[in-house]
């Protein structure tokens, strides 16, 4: 479809013709996953979600996807859009080529239950092998556990994870063995290794050194470019590796 | 049981590319060392036979193939270098799209005049 801009008018926001090309799959009916096409009226302010929105909400009900803040922060709608992870509440539809179909599809490498929707619990799972909480050894302070703001910094990057699964199923290690732990999981291991209150990090630099952690990494860079709060994760991921190599946190 | 769609193909960038490049002339090199250690051994077996072998290899198919092997050589030490800085430098991941350029500029840089010298020689007899 061309986008077609109205006739402007100053300070009007134009609209647009979308073609949405859906990725669908209903587990009661299909037994194989089915393409859709859908052409909607955008606007120039609009995301893919409102798109879908729109679709859901005037031409076909029964498309499923998980959304909950709409703002990207919950990390709910990490879809595959036009090849690539991204998160459909943030991708502006006018960045997207809009004289072809915008291809929507599940993140890849976890079960599809429905349409969009994967099944994210291998995703916790690996998140929660790591020990994503503040490991401490003795009596608890009688104030604030102090860090200094370098210290603080040393781990920022990754405190951005809002767990959206972006980068995990951008990673063509775990597309291929579902064993992998994932870009996410590391992530969430490099926010405590790194703090300077915690006292996890051996523990949890064992726990990555297993045949399926940090070394599974391929640096393919997918999840650094798929993530988006920006973390630069396979950096992230490099830094364990080393922090491994050279038990220096 | 819900079933894992394959839909298309994953658009990744430089990394994943030259990741994907890295494995596939890995591959082909481990393949002619294969063969290049079976023809060398059979020196062992009798230098007739080696000979008679090593002659089969000179005509132009061998020739096209030889360029094939030098750029799958070329690209993997390249890449190999990009991976190591990638690996053990802490700014690696970051500058790794540059050094990924650096990679196919260096590859192309030795690939051209070697390629003409080499197919002038296979072809000119």
């Amino acid at each position: 479809m061309t986008a077609v801009a109205e006739a402007p008018v100053a300070g009007a926001v134009p609209s647009f013709q979308v073609t949405l090309r859906l990725r669908r799959f209903n587990p009661e009916n299909d037994t194989e996953p089915r393409w859709e096409e859908h052409t909607v009226t955008m606007h120039g302010t609009d995301r893919v979600l409102d798109a879908l929105h729109k679709i859901k909400w005037e031409i076909d009900g029964s498309l499923t996807f998980r959304r909950s803040c709409a703002h990207g922060i919950c990390g709910s709608d990490a879809m595959r859009i036009n090849g690539r992870n991204r998160l459909a509440c943030k991708t502006l539809l006018k960045d997207l080529p809009l004289d072809k179909p915008v291809t929507i599809e599940p993140i890849k490498g976890l079960a599809v239950l429905k349409d969009l929707v994967v099944d994210m619990d291998p995703f916790f799972e690996a998140y929660k092998s790591i020990m994503p909480f503040l490991v401490t050894s003795g009596n608890d302070p009688s104030r604030e556990r102090r860090q200094s703001p370098e210290e603080r910094a040393r781990y920022d990057d990754t405190t951005k994870c809002i767990m959206c699964a972006a980068c995990t199923t951008s990673c063509p290690v775990y597309w291929s063995d579902g064993q992998y732990f994932g870009p996410q999981a590391i992530v969430g291991a490099h926010r405590f290794i790194f703090d300077s209150r915690d006292e996890g990090a051996e523990e949890r630099l064992e726990i990555l050194n297993d045949r399926d952690g940090v070394w599974r990494c391929r640096t393919t860079f997918n999840c650094t470019d798929a993530c988006p709060r920006g973390i630069e994760v396979t950096k992230a991921i490099q830094e364990v590796k080393r922090a491994l190599l050279f038990r220096r946190v | 049981m819900p079933k894992a769609p394959a839909g298309t193909l994953y658009r990744g960038r430089e990394g994943m590319w030259s990741w994907v490049a890295h494995r596939v002339t890995g591959i082909g090199i481990f393949f002619f060392l294969f063969a290049h250690i079976l023809d060398t051994a059979l020196v062992r077996v009798s230098p007739e036979a080696y000979n008679e072998v090593i002659a089969t290899y000179k005509n132009p198919i061998v020739g096209l193939m030889e360029v094939g092997l030098v750029a799958a050589i070329v690209f993997h030490a390249f890449n190999g270098l990009r991976i190591v800085l990638v690996d053990f430098w802490s700014k690696g991941p970051r500058y790794q799209k540059q050094m990924s350029v650096t990679v196919l500029v260096l590859w192309v840089a030795l690939m051209v005049p070697f390629t003409i010298r080499h197919l002038s020689h296979v072809f000119g007899g």
